[in-house]
């Protein structure tokens, strides 16, 4: 599925539409989402192309029966990124819409309307301050992701394989018993889509400490030395490609065939996010396998005989400032989280902070994983990893990189490990210092 | 003027209104003279707005350290330039660009030799001239995926190699030697059409009593070509080699559908879009795009010296 990841470009376009119109808004930040009751026809902007017609449709039924004053309409973009901030430089971008990427915390007053406080909206729902600023949080996620490895649990099976790999070296051996005893190809990098490899950047929360993006990664001369995050998890994609454990050509790879591989048991692993679980899932079913599988492990890294895995909000419900109808557009967020069972249904993470444990995580809850919130980084510093980043020309959230990593550990490139890690150490503390502090 | 050559129809449009605009036409007034400009500003105003405003902006954004939101633009002088010229990792991509314009000529040659072909009397000619253009209808995305999946381990052309016996083919995209060859053949599969068409037109616009004639005289096939056909369309033949040259400089489409820029395929148009959107380095992005827009003018200027735009006369 498409819509799960974002074409860089179309951010950035997104930026610039959004930057421009933020010059020009002149919309009136007062007035309270609160007023009156929920009535009147809104407008919902989603992007979930795929199930407007369908699961969209049974929630509308369900909303409206619980409001009867309210009719909700929806609208579904495919490019949601690009569409949606074309839109906002107009004032008529629907009453609830999921808060653009593109938009940095202090332009989200601009577009969105206030939904409380962070302490109070935190007290009901995860993950608030990822879209916060000044103390006030502005939506509400539609699900909440963590982040592991799907993998197809008869093939490992067949391999002999009964306990989780708990290190990078284990899950290495893991993948060598998988290469010799069957024909599953044992890791799966997904190269030429690019973005997957940008799924080994996601799990910070693994080194089981909130605050690791504020005291290392760009806080650190170093990320790649074999202690810290990056240097874990590239340095394990590096082995697993120079072993010979992945595709045997990556530059023809496919993502939807990567998950009709995975279903049938044609490739043993890849490194996912757990949006991905339901995906395999399908597939495998579509491939004549089963759902059951499927699993999902957390990443072979333990602190403490613990396994941690980040969660981190998927986009956020949020209501149109200009909105006419905002005591409805209200109703339908806080419906959509508390009882559509969206992220239930889509194998996610509650936002509510009670909510239900997904099934599709219930190998998580086997292994004991810790789930890890990250501290986000205090006003004033939100950019400078960023920054670190476009500096450094090191795309930590991309995939150029990863590619060339790849390529050096396939032996297409020149350079080893050691070389093409101290150089990344290099180039990184170099940009530290031209960005400074 | 229809009013003229139509005297019913002129009659028509009498009643129906204004007067007869022949004193008007004939006096050298202000209207007369205002009038052509009228009928160029449309044009002109949009050239204006969309090409020479963005240049100008684009030339401006060179000299800045901009990242493309920022409300402001820092002035960094020639800083941008300075890395183009002096980082080697920026100037290398240009041996990328070698593998295209070597694929470049090839087109070019084979386009003039189908073109010459098929501008004789040849069986199926039609058919033949439809094959060869059309790859070059067909949306560049649409080629880049069809090639992917051609030049994949185990796809078609493996399995064409396998029916001679090759067993053990490379891996086309994989092999880092290869991948350039792959994508520049897949470049010149793409291109050739439209320069067969330019050329069949070019030999076509030939006088047919020239070959006529040359027949009587009892010339060859390839006498033809070398004294009739190559100095009727050395025109074309010069243009041709020029967009062959700029635009093996500034390929783009087929790398980044099919490898991304990974695997060393990296172009510099490619690495240009990912210093602008990836690392949100505009001021560094556009002053790599003035680097290309001044050698492409360069290249443009030597060729004008080579094939000065004189009148072909072929008697």
């Amino acid at each position: 599925m498409a819509t799960r990841h974002l074409i860089p470009g179309a951010a950035v376009t997104a930026a610039a539409a959004l930057a421009l119109s933020a010059c020009g808004g002149g919309t009136d930040p007062g007035g309270s989402a609160d007023d009156g009751e929920p009535s009147g026809e809104i407008t919902v902007i989603t992007q979930r192309t795929d199930i407007v017609d369908t699961v969209f449709m049974d929630y509308k039924e369900r909303f409206e029966a619980e409001y009867p004053d309210v009719t909700v309409e929806f609208e579904a973009l495919t490019d949601y990124e690009g569409e949606i901030a074309v839109r906002m430089n107009t004032a008529d971008y629907g009453d609830v819409l999921l808060i653009p990427n593109s938009v940095t915390p202090d332009q989200l007053g601009t577009y969105f309307e206030p939904l409380g406080t962070v302490e109070e909206l935190s007290e009901k729902y995860r993950l608030v301050e990822e879209k916060a600023y000044d103390g006030q949080g502005y939506g509400v996620s539609i699900t909440v992701n963590t982040q592991g490895l799907v993998y197809n649990k008869k093939v490992w099976e067949a391999a002999g394989i009964t306990d989780l790999p708990t290190t990078p070296d284990e899950f290495l051996d893991d993948l060598q018993a998988v290469a010799d005893s069957t024909d599953a190809v044992p890791y799966y990098t997904n190269y030429a889509d690019g973005w997957p490899l940008s799924q080994w950047d996601g799990n910070r929360g693994a080194m089981g400490d909130p605050e690791y993006q504020n005291t290392h990664v760009a806080h650190s001369d170093t990320p790649w030395a074999a202690d810290e995050w990056h240097g874990i998890s590239d340095g394990l994609l590096f082995d697993i490609v120079a072993n010979g454990l992945s595709e045997e050509d990556p530059t023809t790879t496919n993502w939807e065939e990567s998950k009709t591989l995975l279903g049938s048991g044609e490739v043993a692993t890849m490194l996912l996010g757990s949006w991905a679980i339901t995906q395999m899932q399908q597939a495998a079913e579509d491939a004549g396998a089963s759902a059951d599988d499927i699993g999902y492990m957390p990443f072979p890294y333990q602190v403490d005989g613990t396994f941690h895995a980040q969660v981190a909000g998927d986009y956020k419900n949020a209501i149109n400032v200009n909105s006419e109808h905002k005591a409805a557009a209200r109703a339908w967020i806080e419906w959509f989280a508390e009882e559509s069972g969206y992220a239930y249904d889509e194998g996610g993470i509650s936002p509510l902070v009670d909510g239900p444990a997904p099934e599709t995580l219930g190998d998580f809850d086997a292994a004991g994983v810790e789930y890890v919130e990250m501290t986000p980084a205090p006003a004033g510093q939100e950019a400078y990893e960023s920054e670190v980043v476009n500096t450094a020309e090191i795309d930590l959230y991309g995939n150029i990189y990863r590619q060339e990593l790849v390529d050096v550990a396939r032996g297409a490139a020149d350079g080893d490990k050691e070389s093409f890690f101290a150089e990344l150490n290099q180039r990184w503390a170099d940009a530290r210092a031209a960005v400074g502090e | 003027m229809s009013t003229v050559s139509s005297p019913v129809r002129g009659a028509a449009v009498r009643t129906t209104a204004t007067p007869p605009p022949a004193p008007r036409r004939r006096g050298p007034g202000r209207g007369w003279r205002v009038t052509p400009w009228l009928f160029l500003a449309a044009p002109l105003g949009l050239l204006v707005l969309f090409t020479y405003v963005p240049v100008a902006n684009m030339v401006w954004y060179s000299f800045t350290s901009w990242n493309g939101m920022a409300p402001v633009k820092e002035p960094v002088g020639l800083e941008n330039y300075q890395r183009i010229f002096t980082d080697p990792d920026m100037f290398s991509v240009f041996l990328v660009s070698l593998y295209y314009l070597a694929g470049a000529f090839l087109q070019l040659g084979l386009a003039l030799y189908f073109a010459t072909i098929l501008s004789f009397r040849t069986r199926a000619r039609n058919f033949f001239k439809g094959i060869i253009f059309f790859p070059y209808l067909i949306n560049g995305v649409a080629i880049g995926l069809v090639f992917l999946f051609f030049l994949r381990p185990g796809g078609t052309l493996d399995a064409l190699l396998a029916l001679v016996g090759v067993a053990e083919p490379p891996q086309w995209l994989g092999n880092p030697d290869l991948a350039n060859v792959s994508l520049a053949s897949t470049s010149v599969w793409r291109y050739m059409g439209l320069n067969f068409v330019l050329f069949l037109g070019a030999i076509q616009s030939i006088p047919h009593e020239l070959y006529e004639a040359a027949d009587l005289d009892g010339a060859t096939s390839w006498q033809k070509f070398r004294y009739i056909i190559a100095p009727g369309i050395k025109q074309v033949i010069g243009l041709t080699t020029i967009l062959a040259i700029s635009g093996s400089l500034a390929v783009f489409e087929i790398p980044w559908i099919m490898t991304g820029g990974a695997n060393g395929t990296t172009t510099f148009v490619i690495q240009t879009v990912q210093q602008a959107f990836e690392f949100k380095k505009f001021g560094l992005a556009s002053a790599m795009a003035v680097v290309l827009l001044l050698i492409v003018l360069l290249i443009t200027w030597i060729q004008r010296r080579i094939f000065p735009d004189e009148k072909v006369d072929l008697t």
